[in-house]
């Protein structure tokens, strides 16, 4: 050990449990993240934390730094409770979270960076070479001197680099818990191999370790122990030689294959989507293909390039290599307003940022992309655009006091009616989804899944992107799964398993 | 499968005919914003009518008239700015350079080629201000800060700094500013004809709801196919011209053209109206009945202060407070954390 104090506040026998939280319960309006979920964090070990997209694993981790607070529950640290309003309390408390995709101020150094918000020195002056010195001893102290200078620029550094720099703040502040979220999912072979002796480090320093990743084999090269989340429900947290790979993907995937819907297979029609090479920043070659009446999924873990996948087809993203086609011809889509043109809709994953108009009445929504259609010359027909709504409204079963309601007074299911309500209306040939049913309630959800089935039926080819496995093989004839911006298979309706999608989701 | 009697999902609909009583049915027509606005201006009303009685004459009142014609149209196109989820605070300086070059292409080419002129030199603010925008992705607000400044230059250079023409005799510029149709000043007549017309546009065209959904949502309006840079150029065109429009007004009224007298300071007017009148700064939401209501309140208060011998120094104090009221109140119903800057 050098010039830098022992890394546990305070000490605390290994094995002795540092951070609990237990029986938490987190609901937004009508959808449960979590419930009754316990995770204890001990000294001197590194818990995993595990489960598929959606799980509630990063709802958790929110709760434990003070950003979101629990319905119910309890937590404690140091064996007394605790209550964190807001994430500057839990770093005060001594806990940390390494964020997957950490906040770098860009126009200054790193050392500023590392030291943000620990800036004082002594007195009012801001010693910029005795600041650059201290993140230097720093950084050659948890092993990163080669890897990153302390006088680079934010905006300059990689992203294994700003991970890194996130590392680094929290460690210096000597931390008693720290949380790793998915830390290596930007890093490379090297850099994750030194994050794995720091975090090695930190766990024979006594520092009790959280470790959230997708990744089995670092799990069982990591982890002591290993909690597993689904549904936003606590499965079992056992000890890693307890457990074996199949073992925890059966605690991921384990639940009740008995699917809220079932759809009869198609015989898909004429080629209405085709991809051939496409290529851009986001997305790499990927070829495949749609059919009229066939509902096609893409699954894949969060940052596999799904959504963008989407975006590349309406164009909103470019297409910089490869052909797309779409009713069998080659086009070329330059904004989305070309691709709404040729009868594609698209119901994006940000239902709230990016399809609706909150502020604006539940008609206005529906109408949106078939205003010119719905009007008299230039002036909006308010005879037919009350038709057009209360068709919607009551076809999709949008429970809404009135056409006029404002969408932001409606629950996340009937917000999504009104999102596939605004493509219906303008009678699409192909539809894009992404995550349709994220943040609905399971009745909503059925509702969802039929009105989907039934679009198919009516000839509509249907590219569905979900992060929802069961969603997935209980509507999907045909199956892409994605990662890294590529397809890494197709599976057919017999051949998908939650176990063989896992399979090619994971790298 | 058991009998179930749930989930039939029909839509309920409440029918106007079991909606309540008489009072809160005009309240929704009206508006939370509009009702407040009406007793604020029959408080202000009563306050001064009784301190003094000259303010109810005829002649007051078409004082009163005629100074809010032009901030009222200021206030007007200022609010669909606003609406589209931008801002224009250049809309004083292209008032003064449009009253600057009406004057001065009058002399030399008469009113009619004046006003058409002036008119086009307001669409190429507009454009201007809507190409930095656009396509040099400048905030709106840095963006009409920086031409604020050099549109009231280019006035200021065109003219030598003064004043330019005497329109004063012209029979068109007189009927402009003194003149009266059924009784009603010309000036009224055209606030109340433009706000109308944009009102019109707002409330049941096509590109009147595409603009308060790409203030409400620009990327929802995007991937809906609405194309947005057209509409934010086309708003910005617009607000040049109503602003040119709004300076030769300066120039009827005053005789002459002005760069900087007479329409510095009204963009500030302008915007305190709007958001007075319920235009939310972010965007999507407001109307110009509720900037109307606002700019006769505003209008009302300045005769008032001016009649009670209010010092104008004061009355400039008076109007920032009313502009960050306005703003405070109408955030505080938004129920934002108040943490760090607002978004």
């Amino acid at each position: 050990m050098s010039a830098l104090a022992p890394l546990t506040i305070p000490p605390t026998a290994a094995g002795q449990v540092v951070f609990s939280a237990t029986d938490i319960t987190k609901s937004f309006g009508p959808v449960a993240a979590l419930s009754g979920v316990s995770l204890e964090l001990r000294a001197g070990e590194v818990t995993a934390l595990m489960g598929e997209n959606g799980a509630g694993k990063s709802t958790l981790l929110k709760i434990i730094t003070g950003d979101y607070q629990p319905d119910t529950g309890t937590l404690t640290l140091h064996g007394g409770p605790v209550h964190f309003g807001e994430p500057r309390e839990s770093r005060t408390a001594g806990i940390r979270v390494i964020a997957q995709e950490p906040e770098i101020i860009p126009h200054v150094s790193v050392a500023e960076n590392i030291f943000v918000g620990l800036l004082g020195t002594r007195g009012p002056i801001f010693r910029r070479r005795e600041l650059i010195e201290r993140a230097r001893t720093a950084l050659a102290e948890f092993g990163f001197a080669g890897v990153i200078s302390p006088e680079a620029l934010g905006s300059e550094l990689s992203a294994a680099q700003r991970q890194i720099v996130e590392i680094m703040r929290a460690v210096v502040d000597h931390p008693a818990v720290i949380c790793f979220d998915e830390p290596t999912s930007s890093l490379g072979e090297e850099e994750a191999a030194i994050l794995f002796d720091l975090i090695r480090r930190l766990r024979s320093d006594g520092v009790a370790i959280g470790y959230v990743s997708h990744r089995m084999n670092e799990i069982f090269r990591l982890a002591d122990a290993i909690t597993v989340l689904r549904d936003g429900r606590l499965v079992g947290t056992k000890r890693t030689e307890d457990t074996d790979h199949d073992d925890l993907v059966r605690m991921m995937v384990g639940r009740d294959l008995s699917q809220m819907f079932h759809r009869e297979p198609v015989t898909p029609g004429a080629t209405i989507l085709s991809l051939n090479g496409v290529g851009n920043e986001f997305v790499h070659d990927i070829t495949l293909s749609v059919h009229a009446g066939e509902v096609v999924g893409i699954a894949g873990l969060v940052g596999a390039g799904r959504s963008e996948l989407l975006k590349t087809i309406v164009g909103d993203f470019a297409v910089e290599s490869g052909d797309l086609g779409v009713g069998g011809k080659t086009v070329t889509f330059h904004t989305p307003a070309d691709s709404v043109a040729a009868g594609v809709g698209f119901a994006p994953e940000e239902r709230k940022a990016e399809a609706l108009i909150m502020q604006r009445s539940v008609r206005d929504n529906i109408a949106l992309a078939v205003l010119g259609q719905i009007s008299r010359g230039r002036f909006v027909s308010s005879t037919r655009e009350e038709e057009l709504a209360h068709g919607f409204i009551t076809k999709l079963g949008i429970r809404t006091p009135s056409d006029r309601q404002l969408v932001k007074n409606l629950s996340g299911g009937n917000q999504q009616k009104v999102v596939l309500a605004r493509w219906l209306a303008t009678k699409p040939r192909l539809l894009l989804l992404d995550e349709p049913t994220r943040g609905v309630d399971v009745g909503a959800k059925a509702e969802i899944y039929a009105i989907i089935d039934e679009l198919a039926r009516a000839g509509v080819a249907i590219l569905m992107v979900s992060s929802e496995l069961p969603e997935v093989l209980g509507l999907a004839d045909r199956v892409y799964v994605m990662a890294s911006g590529r397809i890494t298979g197709e599976l057919s309706r017999e051949d998908a398993t939650e176990e063989s999608i896992l399979a090619l989701a994971m790298d | 499968m058991p009998t179930q009697t749930v989930s039939t999902s029909s839509p309920t609909r409440v029918s106007p005919a079991d909606s309540p009583g008489f009072f809160r049915r005009f309240l929704t027509a009206m508006g939370v914003q509009n009702m407040s606005l009406l007793m604020a201006i029959a408080f202000v009303v009563l306050v001064i009518g009784t301190q003094n009685p000259l303010f109810f004459t005829v002649p007051n009142l078409k004082v009163i008239g005629t100074a809010i014609a032009i901030s009222g149209l200021l206030a007007v196109v200022q609010t669909l700015v606003i609406i589209m989820g931008g801002l224009d605070i250049s809309v004083g300086s292209i008032a003064g350079l449009a009253s600057v070059t009406s004057a001065m292409i009058f002399t030399s080419a008469g009113p009619l080629i004046g006003v058409v002129g002036a008119v086009g030199i307001g669409l190429l603010c507009g454009l201007i201000n809507g190409c930095i925008i656009v396509f040099g992705r400048v905030n709106p607000v840095i963006a009409t800060l920086a031409t604020l400044a050099a549109y009231k230059g280019i006035a200021q250079l065109i003219s030598d700094g003064r004043a330019q023409g005497y329109t004063g005799a012209d029979p068109f510029f007189v009927f402009l500013a003194r003149g009266s149709v059924l009784g009603v000043p010309t000036l009224i007549w055209i606030l109340v004809v433009i706000a109308l017309g944009i009102h019109v546009l707002l409330r049941y065209t096509t590109m009147g709801r595409n603009i308060y959904a790409v203030g409400g949502n620009d990327v929802a309006s995007r991937l809906a196919g609405i194309n947005i840079n057209r509409y934010i150029l086309g708003i910005y065109m617009m607000t040049g011209a109503v602003a040119a429009l709004a300076g030769i007004l300066i120039t009827a009224r005053t005789g002459s053209g002005q760069p900087v007298s007479g329409s510095e300071g009204l963009e500030l007017e302008a915007i305190t109206a709007a958001a007075l009148g319920g235009a939310a700064l972010k965007g999507g939401k407001g109307t110009i009945a509720g900037t109307i209501l606002a700019v006769i309140l505003l209008g009302i208060l300045t005769n008032g202060m001016t009649l009670l011998g209010v010092n104008s120094f004061w009355q400039n104090v008076a109007k920032g407070g009313l502009l960050v009221l306005a703003v405070v109140l109408q955030q505080l119903r938004s129920g934002e954390r108040r943490i760090g800057l607002p978004g």
